[in-house]
């Protein structure tokens, strides 16, 4: 089995591969819940039968042909900052890491599936590709789901489907969800609309760590609500036309930005830049901004030179346990912004700044400006 | 009208269709309040002060055999204690599912053992899930193994049973754990 570091150093599939519309849709992930017939579900078991059943699955788990040379860790051997950098890099839940003793995960060497082990149901399992690939991500998360029931006794009802503990999300026990960068919609103010009209549809929109946190960095969940009464592929389908939609809307108001407000656009990628290869001082947010305003910069090719997979990498190295394991030691906020800083201008050293935009025919040393700005 | 409860007049009615068939609580100001009425919603709203002799049959649903989880505890979280919980708390589920989801009915995947016998790989089974003692017998999706029972457990499940009809709950754990105690081990399949 492979060792934290090794998986850790190792950028993640979905990272470094682009999927359809990458430069909107982030990653397409699914989740299954399941459970074992005969067991109280983890939040109503006693520590006893959570170590005694995660002893009994762990192998299980750990032998899947998907989990050959994988990475498996119980988390009574597992800091907390290694957990939150798992958290960070989305392979368990915030929830899962807030636990201890009888949780464990078990990831594939990829980094496409995870597999949490006494989270709130007792196995989680979940796939990750990157772009808009959700079908991608449940083949992978049905397959190993069909696996494991081969060799484990799942709790599963003929009219109800798969029993979780939660009776939200009982029948498919699927959550399919999308990760999306919606600068242009929230630049331009359209984005309330989009997600009102989302939410009609019986979807969720949540920020970047799912429930209940902020959509720093114009970034979006998407994820479906109900998981009774529908088949998984009919969910999946859905959920993938809706988020073409709002795919569409952003690439919209992008082109919108491009044409109506240049000026107003490199100003803002300009500043971005500046800041962040300048600064000495980013707090997390500030940094997720401004990453977030040099990504919709490099998608229109106004950054020059500046590769996306870059900048994704450095959305993950400025997260706060990311900045702790690579110090090697705890750090006090104000510690964790000085070496945010440090990443980020260290990183912008090799890219060309956004005042050499191709078409731009400003002087040297002068102001950037758009050839067909008036 | 009388108040259910003391014998002042009854100013709040409660009317709630449990089961089919409409049940009606009639409480004065001061029960009201002290009932919590005016601030609880849900499924189980009557639930909380119909007394033992107004309840049905199916007052035995209050607790999971299988777990010992309660209707309280079901209410108040909002997630079920162990998979055999959605059998022992049916009653009002399918309009809980219904506000929740497209469907009641499943209509996704199935294992493969669906049907036939499911795999059993678990040798040990844990010792808290007891099996089910209810009037009615389990429910085929749901098979929970009765054992045979010596005598003096009989007498503590019958006793448990009047503790769960009487809302004796405090009893009812207690009374569990002896079981539990005396029978430690479920049968293996």
């Amino acid at each position: 089995m492979m060792r934290f570091a090794t998986l850790i150093k190792n950028p993640a599939d979905w990272m470094k591969g682009a999927g359809p519309h990458s430069e909107i849709v982030m990653t397409s992930r699914v989740r299954l819940a399941r459970n074992l017939r005969g067991f109280p579900f983890p939040g109503f078991s006693q520590e006893r039968q959570r170590v005694d059943l995660l002893e009994q699955v762990r192998p299980v788990v750990e032998q899947l042909p998907e989990m050959r040379d994988g990475y498996s860790e119980d988390y009574t051997d597992l800091s907390k900052i290694r957990k939150q950098v798992l958290v960070e890099r989305h392979l368990v839940s915030r929830e899962h890491a807030a636990r201890s003793s009888g949780c464990a995960v078990v990831v594939d060497r990829k980094q496409s599936i995870s597999i949490m082990i006494n989270e709130e149901d007792h196995f989680r399992i979940q796939g990750i590709r990157p772009g808009l690939n959700l079908h991608s991500a449940y083949e992978l998360v049905d397959r190993v789901d069909t696996e494991l029931e081969s060799g484990l006794p799942f709790a599963f009802d003929p009219k109800l489907g798969y029993l979780t503990a939660c009776p939200t999300n009982l029948g498919t026990g699927m959550r399919a969800s999308v990760m999306l960068h919606l600068p242009a919609l929230v630049l331009t103010e359209q984005i309330n609309p989009v997600i009102k009209a989302v939410g009609k549809i019986g979807l969720a929109v949540r920020g970047l760590y799912g429930e209940g946190t902020e959509a720093l960095g114009n970034l979006f969940q998407i994820s479906n609500q109900h998981t009774l009464g529908e088949a998984e592929p009919e969910i999946i389908a859905q959920i993938e036309k809706v988020i073409e939609g709002v795919v569409r809307s952003e690439q919209n108001a992008r082109a919108k930005l491009k044409e109506d407000h240049r000026t107003m656009l490199q100003d803002q990628v300009g500043r971005a830049y500046a800041i962040l290869r300048y600064a000495h001082v980013l707090s997390s947010k500030e940094a997720l901004n401004l990453l977030s305003m040099l990504r919709l910069g490099a998608d229109l090719d106004l950054v020059g030179n500046c590769d996306r997979s870059l900048i994704d990498m450095m959305l993950l190295e400025i997260q706060p346990a990311h900045l702790q394991l690579n110090a090697a030691r705890e750090l006090s906020p104000d510690e964790r912004d000085s070496m945010r800083a440090e990443i980020t201008r260290a990183r912008l050293q090799s890219i060309n700044g956004p005042g050499s935009f191709p078409t731009s025919q400003s002087t040297p040393g002068g102001p950037p400006s758009a050839p067909n700005d008036e | 009208m009388k108040c259910d409860v003391c014998e002042n007049e009854a100013s709040v009615f409660l009317t709630q269709i449990i089961n089919g068939q409409m049940t009606t609580v009639n409480l004065c100001e001061s029960c009201s309040k002290a009932k919590g009425v005016t601030e609880e919603t849900g499924f189980g709203l009557a639930e909380a002060f119909l007394t033992p002799s107004l309840r049905s049959v199916d007052s035995m649903e209050v607790v999971c055999n299988a777990c010992g989880f309660t209707a309280s505890q079901l209410k108040k979280i909002g997630r079920m204690g162990c998979p055999e919980c959605y059998h022992s708390f049916r009653e009002g589920l399918d309009g809980l599912l219904r506000n929740m989801h497209k469907g009641t009915r499943h209509v996704g995947k199935r294992p493969a053992s669906v049907g036939g016998n499911a795999p059993q790989l678990l040798p040990r089974q844990p010792t808290s899930v007891v099996r089910g003692e209810t009037s009615t017998p389990p429910p085929p999706p749901l098979p929970v193994p009765v054992p045979a029972q010596p005598s003096d457990v009989s007498k503590l499940r019958a006793d448990l049973d009047l503790a769960v009809k009487e809302e004796r709950y405090e009893d009812a754990a207690k009374l569990k754990a002896e079981i539990e105690r005396l029978q430690p081990k479920a049968p293996s399949k």
